[in-house]
């Protein structure tokens, strides 16, 4: 069992980077017929998504982010010494986004960076990694950078996955100070269920060939995807949250040494808002303490908990705030944690 | 039991006005789709504590088989 305590790091700010282009999901027609996306649409909440057009990745918005951040807050580049990139999209398979953002966010060479490749788990996973480094002395802060083009993943003519994901990009700068008191993670992983959201091809298993980038009707409901898509098994992977995720927020909410009427905020992953309403009502939680951006961004796989904190608690951490963070999906791997926010700033949304 | 199960089916499948019965093959509803399929496995964990894995319930077609994995 992996739970992990740290004493005095926090997050100074955060800030977020959307694209400017909007979908609107019920005009999301070209490959099935309106009524059927109407239904779609209603049934799993997701009414808006941003997509990045072909040439931005989601290292730019997550350079975007940085950049409005370490502005806002006018901080000294020289003192960054860590810099982790989260992402499943990167710009290349070689070499790491992260090295590419400490160049052109101009920090220093002695920076520490380098990549992190998980889904919607890995915001928690890359913060409870930094907040490792920054418990030793030598590093005065760091930088967790998360970003997804998760519209570039996945088929648009496969029902299963075509009206759910989109693109974001997250900065979150990170340091020490004994204001920020413990922080607790839980960290998990199964790769037994490797196949419930996969990329079959395309990587080192099977290679990117003719074959991989051929289009396939793969159901009998017509759906059609390439081997270089994603795949979502959406039935076993809700039977997976049923049985982990409960499960997990118990474990870290007994961990910490709170109660479950302490924490000002939950902030789940943003799967679909029928899967954040099951734990609202399994773990008897009040929904005004869950807040959700799902219905205007869509799932951004990893982006979906820091974008859900600086879309939706900007004006409302005044005072300190105990927030429980869950994270759950590709892997499998899941996360939960305990983190406390005082004084954190907030940047508002770039559009780029 | 099966009176309760039924009713609960109603619910899920959106289909309070018309009959369900053990032999029907719940795969060809007008309603069932992959979302449907999201608010049975809510359903049968709310209420039976049973999960069924896509691979097993695959092979279920029936009301009857549904009702055979809560009893």
């Amino acid at each position: 069992m992996a739970l992990l305590k740290f004493k005095g790091v926090g997050i100074r700010g955060l800030a977020a980077a959307v694209p400017k282009n909007v979908i609107n999901n019920y005009e999301y027609t070209e490959h099935f017929p309106k009524e059927d996306v109407k239904d779609i649409v209603d049934k799993v909440g997701i009414f808006e998504r941003r997509f990045t057009d072909t040439a931005t990745t989601s290292s730019d918005l997550s350079f975007a982010a940085a950049e409005k951040l370490l502005n806002d807050l006018a901080i000294d580049r020289s003192e960054i010494e860590l810099l982790i990139f989260v992402s499943q999209t990167p710009d290349y398979r070689m070499p790491a986004s992260s090295v590419i953002l400490q160049d052109k966010l101009g920090l220093p060479n002695t920076t520490i960076a380098f990549d992190l490749t998980l889904g919607c788990s890995a915001f928690i996973y890359g913060l409870s990694v930094i907040y490792s480094f920054m418990e030793k002395s030598g590093i005065k802060k760091a930088l967790l950078l998360n970003g997804e083009t998760r519209s570039k993943v996945y088929s648009p003519k496969d029902r299963m996955t075509a009206f759910i994901f989109g693109d974001a990009g997250v900065a979150a700068l990170i340091e020490r100070d004994d204001k920020y008191g413990e922080s607790h993670f839980s960290l998990n992983s199964d790769g037994s269920r490797a196949s419930l959201i996969k990329i079959e091809g395309g990587g080192y298993r099977n290679m990117s060939s003719a074959e991989t980038v051929k289009e396939k009707v793969v159901d009998t409901y017509g759906n059609i995807r390439t081997d270089e898509h994603g795949y979502m098994n959406g039935a076993d992977v809700f039977n997976f949250v049923i049985r982990e995720i409960p499960k997990d927020i118990k474990r870290i909410i007994e961990f910490s040494g709170k109660t479950k009427e302490q924490f000002d905020y939950y902030v789940f992953h943003q799967a679909n808002s029928y899967i954040n309403t099951y734990l609202a009502k399994k773990l008897k939680l009040e929904m005004d303490k869950i807040p959700a951006t799902i219905h205007k961004y869509g799932n951004t796989s990893s982006v979906s908990i820091p974008l859900t904190i600086v879309s939706e608690l900007k004006n409302n951490i005044d005072k300190p705030k105990e927030l429980l963070l869950s994270g759950f999906g590709v892997g499998m791997s899941w996360a939960s944690s305990v983190i406390k926010l005082d004084n954190t700033h907030i940047s508002e949304i770039v559009e780029i | 039991m099966k009176e309760k199960f039924i009713e609960l089916l109603k619910e899920v499948f959106e289909m309070e006005d018309q009959d369900i019965n053990l032999d029907d093959t719940f795969r060809d509803y007008d309603t069932w789709d992959s979302l449907t399929h999201l608010s049975l496995i809510a359903m049968l964990d709310d209420e039976y504590d049973t999960q069924i894995e896509d691979e097993e319930f695959q092979k279920l077609n029936t009301v009857n088989d549904l009702f055979s994995k809560v009893q």
